[in-house]
């Protein structure tokens, strides 16, 4: 059904006098039934632009509201600890510590920037680019004030809505970190942090998820992100997380520089069991992630949701069938690479596509993957030490172009929305023409970030600086860097 | 009396301890120990960066006998650790000039 972005159109002030009016409705029982009926005539005519309070008690959903708010706590769950354990367990004993701690740190820094002015620049109307500050700090946003979905008059309180895209804003900056691990200072890591959600995730954001939303697009066809308005589909952020992560984290490791010994010492994972817990539980949370974009408990969420699951099978198997050939040993933490490459490539399409058409978008995506990590970067000798670049970035471009192929009807998937209309419908899908506008928004998405962090990366290194001693480095950055060891035995 | 000291694959502990036992070797110290002899060492791979690893672990075993039971211990040892391949290990053998048990003061064969 509905297909891509977020909203942005809340049902302010009115909500907010209306919201006390429904308290004082619900205390007497009987007129509910009526009250509904009103509501669901008012769904038939036409979107309900300034609802009363028996409006918009039929409006929200509880289970929607629900599945929302368990949906954020399985993305957080992705981050910490699923993403901190994944990545742990590749870096050496010594450095364990510094990762969970930067993984940690960016998750709390990450919220507090959100709330404090992510959500309003992201989220609000603004440019194309970006939103404005009117939300800054969340003024105007209560318990009272709702967020737009993808249905005609159905809405979640903004809050439900806030605190799941508060959990995308955490995740993202927090999975650049394995691109240079093992060798970054911690403080302009947490800066960068700041500058770079700022200037390049919020902006993302906002091109991509930003609209008026369903009931108001039709009188403002124009109030959109960039992306949005181009047509591009991302149902859970592969272009706006993975994309822009990745290749914030191949601008990272190429101006900071490769690790200390590296290819002349050996730097073996120091717990591939630890990495399989934290891909396990990214691959858990993860349902939430794409599930969860959908805003609502619906059939499409469930479409998300399955195609998450086989998707991610497919990856998963596909990526352990190519090291049986080409290695000749299927290994376990190829079979997690793998799993985390089908989870990045479906995210795009999650809502899109159907589940066999996944299937075969896991297939590709460990494919191309596999190839990038092994071949591609030794080619290079870029030293992206856990592959943020190429499962993350390369998995993004494979999934955000494979969307455009997969979301087409013809081959069952959910095809393209008009909100330009009422009742929104099923637009017409054109899937050549789909294709390049995916390409397009990658494109834009891969410059953008990639500029920023640029930008970012060198004004730090030149300040402050962004690498340890090689003293620093040599005795591991757990003890230099934060006073403490992962391991006393 | 002879002081052993044996290199053999980690998985045959369990049968050389046994034997020995049956053989009345009244103790032993294992250790764990990496080295190299005609064993080829191991390749790693992660995410197609291969690691070589030229050093293989085994297991290290110290065992002081009388000098009658000497030849049987070596001939036990022999027996029980052996794979038919490569990397099975080997077998030293020295002379032990002294021996004390701390907890008594003995010396020599009943110290052992």
């Amino acid at each position: 059904m509905k297909p891509l972005h977020k909203i942005g159109a809340v049902v302010g002030t009115t909500a907010l006098s209306v919201f006390t009016a429904a308290q004082a409705w619900a205390a007497t029982a009987a007129p509910a039934a009526e009250v509904v009926e009103e509501a669901v005539t008012a769904v038939a005519e036409g979107p309900i632009k300034a609802p009363t309070a028996e409006q918009m008690a039929g409006m929200v959903d509880k289970g929607d509201t629900t599945w929302m708010l368990v949906s954020a706590v399985l993305v957080l769950m992705m981050s910490i600890p699923g993403l901190a354990l994944f990545y742990g367990g590749l870096v050496r004993t010594k450095n364990m510590l510094s990762v969970l701690m930067q993984v940690l740190t960016i998750v709390s820094v990450a919220a507090l920037v959100w709330v404090s002015w992510g959500y309003s620049l992201a989220f609000t109307s603004g440019s194309p680019y970006i939103g404005g500050l009117s939300k800054a700090f969340l003024a105007g946003v209560d318990g009272t004030t709702f967020a737009a979905t993808f249905s005609n008059n159905v809405y979640i309180p903004e809050l439900a809505f806030v605190v799941f895209q508060m959990t995308f804003a955490c995740i993202t900056p927090a999975l650049i970190v394995g691109a240079f691990a093992e060798r970054v200072k911690f403080t302009p890591l947490i800066i960068f942090t700041v500058l770079w959600l700022t200037l390049a995730y919020f902006p993302v954001a906002h091109m991509v998820w930003y609209w008026a939303g369903p009931d108001f697009l039709p009188d403002a066809p124009t109030d959109t992100g960039l992306l949005w308005g181009m047509g591009a589909l991302d149902f859970a952020g592969g272009t706006v997380v993975h994309i822009n992560a990745g290749i914030a984290g191949l601008v990272g490791c190429l101006v900071i520089g490769k690790r200390l010994g590296y290819r002349t010492e050996n730097m073996p994972p120091h717990s591939l069991v630890m990495t399989m817990i934290g891909a396990s539980l990214l691959w858990v949370g993860w349902f939430g992630f794409n599930a969860g974009s959908n805003l609502e408990a619906n059939g499409v969420t469930a479409v998300a949701f399955i195609n998450t699951f086989v998707a991610t099978a497919a990856a998963t198997v596909a990526w352990a069938v190519i090291e049986q050939i080409v290695h000749k040993k299927p290994s376990l933490l190829g079979a997690a690479t793998g799993a985390v490459a089908g989870l990045v490539a479906i995210t795009p399409a999650s809502g899109l596509a159907a589940p066999m058409t996944s299937i075969l978008l896991g297939f590709a995506a460990s494919i191309v993957c596999f190839f990038f990590v092994t071949t591609v970067k030794n080619k290079l000798g870029y030293d992206d030490s856990l592959d943020v670049f190429g499962v993350h970035c390369v998995g993004g471009i494979i999934g955000a172009i494979g969307t455009g192929i997969v979301a087409d009807p013809a081959l069952g998937g959910q095809g393209f929305f008009d909100y330009t209309v009422f009742p929104a419908g099923v637009g017409e899908y054109d899937m050549a023409a789909q294709v390049i506008t995916q390409i397009k928004a990658v494109g834009i998405t891969i410059l953008w970030s990639g500029l920023v962090s640029a930008v970012l990366f060198y004004a730090l290194k030149f300040t402050i600086g962004l690498r340890p001693s090689e003293e620093v480095e040599q005795a591991g950055l757990d003890i230099s860097e934060h006073g403490e060891r992962a391991y006393n035995y | 009396m002879k002081f052993i000291i044996a290199i053999i694959k980690p998985f045959r502990l369990d049968e050389v301890r046994e034997a020995l036992t049956s053989l009345g070797v009244a103790g032993m110290t294992v250790t764990e120990v990496k080295g190299f002899g005609r064993q080829k060492g191991q390749t790693e791979i992660y995410r197609g960066a291969e690691y070589t690893t030229n050093m293989v672990p085994k297991l290290k075993l110290e065992i002081a006998v009388s000098d009658d039971i000497a030849p049987q211990v070596v001939e036990t040892i022999q027996a029980a650790a052996n794979t038919d391949s490569i990397g099975d290990g080997k077998i030293f053998v020295f002379d032990l000039a002294a021996a004390t048990r701390i907890r008594t003061g003995e010396t020599g064969d009943t110290a052992l």
